[in-house]
């Protein structure tokens, strides 16, 4: 292989390497003294671009060099460690005590409240910003052209990291930071320091996020996609350096962008799979990343669903629901039937999550990963195969139940948080393929022509298809919920030393969970495929692992059919809702925020405590 | 053959050394104390002999077989109960349902799909609850015990698995001393009646020296004297390695975790 090439590939790879670790170095820092994983990471990045590509052109108007150039993009970074202040007084500051679960869901809040500011204050389009003065020209590299931009880059990671460790090494705050991060009973010994700290830790952590950001700039448009796709990156980063550590982010940025830069060579559709692959790698050896400790991560309190004493009236109730929504064809139009499946479909979509999060405490933020694997599965049994229904809806499921299998035998080896931000990685990269493999899966444009058999294709017939299947698969989980095995499930999640200790094998549950878990989630995927005839790659996303999230949270997830409920109330909302107004994921946002800050217990939960309370 | 054979334990972490050279054997139907002062390194033996800390050097041996290795769920099949010093419980389920899930396990029933969980095991839950005299409680939730009681359905559901070995690590801690009394007496008996080996440490010496049939003395990770408990309480090396710390002899030990 040419040398040359070779050379500027290594080169691009260390640059984005130093992006990479400029962000994730905040994350971390962050997440080592409050201990709590900031979601919104990626959308300080993304203010950090998009104030960057709009001050930093203004400045270079009123004064043209090197100077305005990097004052501008230090003032951007400065903006954003200010509103990383904002979240900190306003948020976090009231969620440092609470379960994993909740702070990732209130910071996951914040997202989308700031995908809609974002779009308010700096319009919809893309913003190309300048090229740095002084740097437009390339360098030459063995014969090769290398934008000089990249260079200055490569040379800020280092330069970032120097810096950070001056300041953890030398100033009392850095002492505080370090203090903070090794043990956790210092930071309550600290006292009145203490609220400073966390606020100080936050501007930094936001700095450095938003400095990431605003050092793209000159070489991508600031877009509305890029807070997801940095946060997963960074997640994959600090978890392989070993949450709280700057060097681990450090060397793993490194690693992750060599072997970016390299893995096309191998996967040319998805450089994502490569480092999903070092991920499982790394952690397979040393399952707290390079530089992790276990302390570090702790266990984190979970919460989930109660032994109750079984109710008489369980069964007339389900058997009453039942006739009532198989009667439910004589009434409705066909928009509402439309409305009652898909109802229906992430109602057990948001169930099979609760097996995971309310029964076994493992929280999985990537959920909509089985979901889409079920609906590609049917869509790519009936485009390549020409499955009719009937077999394109096992495959789906099959497919999803073997992916979950999968990633599930990889991340039942960690805890707590590793956990969620490994299902986060694990469906990123499925949606990375489903969007780059473009012959397969049709890239952005998905799979269409998925309908029903003929003898389903009418609305009615396909509602009923779909009561049946998902009623039935409902039923069966929450058999198996109250079964030995759901039982096993909770005693993991109660005390792992404690279900050890009576021999139960913990792994092994928790795999069978997740398999179960995704078989179900694959089955409401393939259902939701052939009920609108199409695919496409947002069935993958984290905004639909999101609403799984938010279904659970909205009905509570201490209960049984609180996801139901939510999936119900919450589908009624959107649909209501959204086509009134341009900011629905805003209030989704801080709809999310006020359920985790005063109503954690969510609709199902608040009533059954109320009427415990009466009793 | 002893039923347990511990043989030149050791682990540190990073510098401090929590355990050198720790030997010892227990006999079926024997109460055998563990006691040392804070940080002496009891909690660290309990962990490698109950398989939850892999020890640097040195066996562990149960009814001859080498178990330095397997894993606590292993170590359960082969007959170890345990109770931990921060008392372990499923505090989402009911009492009974905390003994049942130890039945279930016990009879290889973890991963049924089928079936209520609540009615399995049901009697012979509620006849280790009598045992440990907590029949009363079954149906209350596990976490609105007070802490002594849920360090009883510890050990209702240790004996859940047919132990021929219990490890107690402070298991009346929390307690009112009446209390404690009654529950090592309870455990003496079990042990008698069962020929269980029984490995405990406690802050309480009374408790100590009223149940134990030998006593080890562990100090700063080494076991410094072994006898009878008359003899370990005239004995000089002992008076000395507590005086540093006299409280350890008579503090009840409840308070901290
Ligand atoms: N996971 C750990 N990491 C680091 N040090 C540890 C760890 N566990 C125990 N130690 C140290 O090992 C020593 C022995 O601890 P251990 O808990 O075994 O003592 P102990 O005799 O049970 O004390 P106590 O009476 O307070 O329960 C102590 O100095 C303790 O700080
Ligand atoms: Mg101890």
């Amino acid at each position: 292989m040419d040398p040359s090439f070779l050379a500027v590939q290594a080169l691009s790879g260390f640059a984005s390497a130093s992006s990479l670790f400029i962000t994730a170095c905040g994350l971390t820092l962050v997440f080592g003294v409050t201990r709590i994983v900031n979601f919104a990471h990626g959308s300080l990045y993304m203010i950090g671009a998009y104030t960057g590509a709009t001050l930093v052109p203004r400045l270079l108007e009123w004064s043209y060099g090197p100077v305005p150039f990097w004052a501008g993009i230090l003032a951007s970074a400065v903006i954003v460690g200010l509103i990383g202040i904002l979240i900190e007084v306003l948020l976090l500051r009231r969620i440092y005590g609470a379960p994993e679960l909740f702070q990732l869901l209130a910071t996951f809040g914040v997202v989308l409240v700031v995908q809609d500011l974002v779009v308010h204050v700096f319009g919809p389009q893309d913003i190309l910003g300048p090229r740095a003065p002084g740097l437009r020209a390339p360098v030459e590299i063995l014969g090769r052209r290398f934008p000089s931009y990249e260079l200055v880059l490569i040379a800020a990671g280092p330069v970032v990291l120097g810096l950070v460790w001056l300041l953890l090494r030398k100033t009392r705050f850095g002492v505080l930071v370090r203090a903070a991060t090794q043990d956790r009973e210092m930071v309550s010994a600290l006292g009145v320091n203490q609220a400073l700290l966390f606020t100080g830790t936050l501007f930094l952590g936001a700095f450095l996020a938003g400095l990431g950001g605003a050092l793209q700039v000159p070489r991508v448009a600031a877009n509305t996609g890029m807070d997801l796709s940095v946060i997963a990156e960074c997640f994959v980063v600090t978890v392989v350096g070993g949450m709280g550590s700057v060097p681990g982010a450090f060397l793993a940025a490194l690693v992750i962008g060599q072997l970016q830069a390299f893995g096309i060579l191998i996967f040319p559709k998805s450089t994502l799979v490569v480092v999903f692959l070092l991920m499982a790698a790394v952690l397979v050896v040393r399952p707290y990343g390079f530089f992790g400790r276990p302390e570090i991560i702790g266990g984190g309190h979970a919460v989930g669903i109660v032994s109750r004493a079984p109710s008489r009236a369980t069964l007339p109730l389900t058997v009453a629901l039942m006739i009532l929504l198989a009667a439910l064809p004589l009434v409705a139009d066909a928009y509402l039937l439309k409305v009652a499946i898909e109802i229906l479909v992430f109602g057990l979509f948001a169930f099979s999550l609760q097996l995971l999060i309310g029964v076994g405490g493992l929280v999985s933020f990537g959920h909509a990963a089985f979901f889409g694997l079920g609906a590609y599965g049917a869509a790519l049994a009936v485009k390549w195969f020409g499955a009719p229904m009937e077999a394109a809806l096992p495959l789906g499921l099959v497919l999803a139940a073997l992916g979950a299998a999968l990633i599930g035998a990889f991340v039942v080896r960690l805890s707590g948080i590793y956990l969620a931000m490994l299902t986060l990685a694990a469906a990123q990269i499925l949606y990375a393929v489903a969007f780059q493999w473009v012959d397969v899966t049709g890239g952005d444009n998905g799979i269409v022509g998925v309908w029903p058999s003929p003898w389903a294709n009418e609305r009615t017939v396909y509602y009923l298809v779909t009561l049946v299947l998902t009623a039935g698969a409902a039923l069966a989980l929450m058999r198996i919920i109250d079964a030995p095995f759901g039982y096993s499930l909770r005693a993991m999640r109660d005390s792992e030393a404690r279900a050890e200790a009576i021999g139960l094998h913990i792994r092994r549950h928790r795999w069978l969970a997740f398999t179960l878990a995704g078989a179900a989630a694959g089955l409401t995927g393939g259902l939701y495929a052939f009920s609108r005839g199409s695919v496409d790659p947002t069935l993958l996303g984290i905004p639909t692992s999101v609403d799984a999230l938010t279904m659970l949270l909205l009905g509570g997830i201490q209960t049984i059919t609180g996801p139901l409920v939510g999936a119900g109330v919450l589908h009624a909302l959107r649909d209501q809702i959204m086509p009134l107004t341009d900011y629905w994921r805003l209030l989704l946002g801080l709809a999310i925020i006020a359920m985790v800050l005063i109503f954690p217990r969510g609709l199902v939960g608040t009533v059954q405590h109320w009427r415990e309370v009466r009793a | 053959m002893s039923l347990l054979d511990v043989q030149g334990l050791g682990k540190s972490f990073g510098g401090v050394v929590a355990a050198r050279n720790v030997r010892f054997g227990l006999d079926r139907g024997e109460m055998l104390a563990l006691i040392g002062p804070n940080g002496a390194g009891k909690s660290t033996v309990f962990n490698m002999i109950g398989g939850q800390l892999p020890p640097d050097g040195g066996t562990v041996s149960l009814d001859g077989a080498d178990i330095t290795r397997l894993p606590p769920r292993e170590r359960f099949r082969r007959g170890i109960g345990r109770t931990f010093q921060v008392a372990q419980a499923f505090l989402s389920m009911s009492v009974a349902e905390n003994v049942q899930m130890a039945l279930i396990s016990h009879h290889g029933e973890s991963r049924a799909l089928w079936g209520p969980a609540r009615t399995r095991h049901r009697d012979e839950a509620l006849s280790l609850l009598e045992r440990v005299g907590l029949a009363e409680a079954a149906d209350r939730p596990c976490a609105a015990l007070a802490y002594g009681d849920v360090k009883r359905v510890e050990l209702a559901v240790a004996l859940a698995g047919a132990p021929k070995l219990l490890l107690m690590d402070e298991p009346t801690a929390g307690m009112a001393p009446r209390e404690r009394a009654a529950l090592m007496d309870l455990t003496a008996e079990i042990a008698a009646r069962d020929r269980i080996g029984v490995l405990f440490t406690e802050h309480d010496m009374d408790v100590v020296f009223g149940h134990a049939d030998r006593v080890l003395v562990l100090v700063r990770g080494e076991i410094v004297a072994e006898g009878t408990a008359d003899a370990i309480r005239e004995n000089p090396r002992v008076r000395e390695a507590y005086l540093g710390d006299a409280h350890a002899l008579a503090a009840p030990g409840g308070a901290r975790p």
